[in-house]
């Protein structure tokens, strides 16, 4: 790696010198960011464009050849059930997910806001299974579920509800794998209200109540439009990282039963590595990719409007 | 009046605090307490809160139906060669978009945002077919380069940077060091907590990581512990709840003592980017 003398007087160097040493810095910089920009390339930026081709195509990863057949991949599944129903049960699940990281994130933010004993206890205990693996995770509740010998039946039957087959059931599997999904998951939106409620001035609060204003009051007109960039942020990566949500589906579920619990990344799962047929799988990634370019834009022209209340 | 209503304003608090806590600590008690059940306490309702004879048994069982062993050495392996490209791969590209001067920087920073919007589970398709092609299916190189760049860690570090008092580095220029030594004796230490941050979301990540390798790997040997966990499970079924449940303990121990440790870490990173967002 090149060393680079900076330290040196700019008055006492001649013309030459400082464009060399510039020149050196140069070279630096690119030897500073060439592994990265590397293995961004290989495994982030070509596999981009190499499925833009491969959904064109029609390939079963075997034969030599692939055949190019245009659109006809997008076509046939925008013109068929299946991947409409794929879409629904993805933005279901997204749009269950977004609500209630919101709405109970914001509660138990606010609750743990309090100056009550435990809190801090609490705050860890809801924040635990955001690090755990998902597969783990989705075990433990796999075992909570079963019908027979699970604890939902033993919380349900006392208050008169028979447990369903929770996993079994295509009317129950989707909300089973929410109720996980946001077990595992609301710690995150929780730690991240409570950094936005910490940051709101105590100034505020206090002239609204020499004002005589009531908590509601207090709550709609100050708390929730201070908090409005955070909950921006909580929306948009709850809705990035929804789409990711496979782990727990893999082992609790398996996109079943009978494609109950299919969401577009499950699909793409399905169609690359199970049914062969990389054509789909590469035109529903393009998808899910257009999906999130259009919430990547609504990040970056929020942000430029600058809805900060600072 | 008021005195009593405040009282119970406090109760009504400490009851939803409860319910929190109970919501969050019954499912791991619940997994901890199975893992010590035989089969006749697991298979039993209404379900035994404490077992009445504890046992470890379930422990060596589940050790010895998968070789969880070679499961142990090969996350290890991933997680640790993982996080180490990711962690410098993080500083230097940070160190170089915020300290070393390039024509059309700024593009090259606006590229690597890009890539924050393009997850791996994006590209598993195509990224499988380039590390089939390679040979690399079944090998940790398989399995760790196309995780090993980073885009998230390298932003929160430049954030990051970008705070720092100029004049530390100003003083270190007029004494004639050199970048590399800025960085290792000037940038590394004053970032030290970030650094650590980085370096905690990146070993939780890796240690999870489910879905690559799950498709970058096919034969048992090469399985991580989150790979190797379903596979106990899709072998085992619901039959066999205690060892299940002792297996997951074996994935999840070790991410629950580290956070243990270092939560504060852990959780400042995770805001740093929405309050500073």
């Amino acid at each position: 790696m090149p060393r680079v003398r900076v330290g040196r007087d700019k008055r006492a160097e001649d013309g030459g010198a400082k464009k060399h040493r510039v020149q050196r810095e140069h070279l630096l910089f690119l030897a500073f960011i060439a592994p990265n920009f590397l293995l961004l390339g290989v495994f982030t930026y070509w596999p981009m464009i190499y499925q833009g081709y491969l959904s064109l195509t029609r390939w079963n990863m075997l034969a030599p050849r692939k055949t190019f057949v245009g659109l006809d991949n997008y076509a046939s599944m925008f013109g068929g059930v299946e991947f409409w129903g794929v879409l629904f049960k993805t933005f279901y699940f997204m749009g269950t997910v977004v609500l209630g990281s919101v709405a109970l994130g914001l509660a138990i933010a606010i609750l743990l806001n309090q100056r009550l004993r435990g809190r801090n206890f609490v705050r860890s205990v809801v924040f635990a299974p955001v690090i755990l693996s998902g597969a783990a995770v989705g075990l433990v509740w796999a075992y909570i579920f079963d019908p027979n010998y699970g604890l939902m039946r033993t919380f349900l039957e006392p208050i008169g509800i028979s447990s369903p087959d929770w996993l079994g059931s295509t009317e129950y599997a989707m909300p089973a794998i929410i109720i996980v999904y946001l077990w595992k998951s609301l710690g995150f939106s929780v730690v991240i209200y409570l950094a936005g409620l910490q940051n709101i001035s105590k100034d505020l609060y206090e002239a609204a109540r020499i004002d005589g204003a009531s908590k509601w009051v207090l709550f709609r007109h100050i708390t929730l439009p201070q908090l409005s960039p955070v909950t921006f942020f909580v929306v948009l990566t709850t809705i990035i990282n929804s789409f990711q949500a496979f782990d727990i589906i893999a082992v609790m579920t398996g996109g079943g039963p009978a494609g109950a619990t299919t969401t577009l990344i499950w699909y793409i799962y399905q169609e690359a590595f199970v049914a062969f047929r990389a054509g789909t799988a590469a035109a529903a990634a393009i998808v899910m990719f257009l999906l999130l370019l259009v919430i990547a834009v609504f990040q970056i022209r929020y942000s430029q409007r600058g809805v900060h209340y600072k | 009046m008021t005195a009593v209503r405040a009282r119970g304003g406090k109760l009504v608090r400490y009851a939803l605090l409860i319910l929190v806590a109970l919501v969050f600590v019954v499912p791991l008690y619940w997994l901890f307490s199975a893992s010590l059940k035989d089969l006749r306490e697991i298979y039993t309702f209404p379900p035994v809160w404490v077992p009445t004879n504890p046992k470890f048994s379930n422990y060596p069982e589940a050790w010895n139906a998968a070789p969880f062993g070679r499961f142990y050495l090969n996350t290890i392996i991933t997680t640790f060669f993982g996080v180490l490209l990711e962690v410098v791969n993080a500083v230097l590209t940070a160190y170089a978009l915020v300290f070393l001067r390039f024509p059309g920087k700024n593009i090259i920073f606006i590229g690597m945002l890009a890539a924050l919007m393009i997850p791996i589970h994006v590209t598993i398709l195509p990224n499988y077919l380039t590390v089939a092609s390679l040979g690399w299916v079944n090998t940790y190189q398989g399995i760790i380069l196309p995780g090993a760049a980073v885009a998230f860690g390298a932003f929160l570090l430049r954030q990051h940077f970008l705070t720092l008092p100029g004049e530390i580095l100003e003083a270190a220029r007029l004494d004639g060091a050199t970048h590399l030594q800025i960085l290792w004796y000037v940038i590394l230490p004053i970032s030290k907590p970030m650094i650590v941050t980085v370096t905690l979301i990146s070993l939780v990540t890796k240690w999870n990581d489910f879905l690559w390798p799950l498709i970058v790997t096919n034969s048992t040997e090469m399985r991580t512990l989150p790979i190797g966990l379903s596979y106990l499970f899709s072998q085992e079924g619901p039959s066999r709840w205690g060892i299940i449940m002792a297996a997951t303990i074996f994935v999840i121990l070790p991410v629950l003592l580290l956070f243990l440790q270092w939560q504060k870490h852990i959780i400042s990173g995770l805001t740093s980017g929405a309050t500073k967002g």
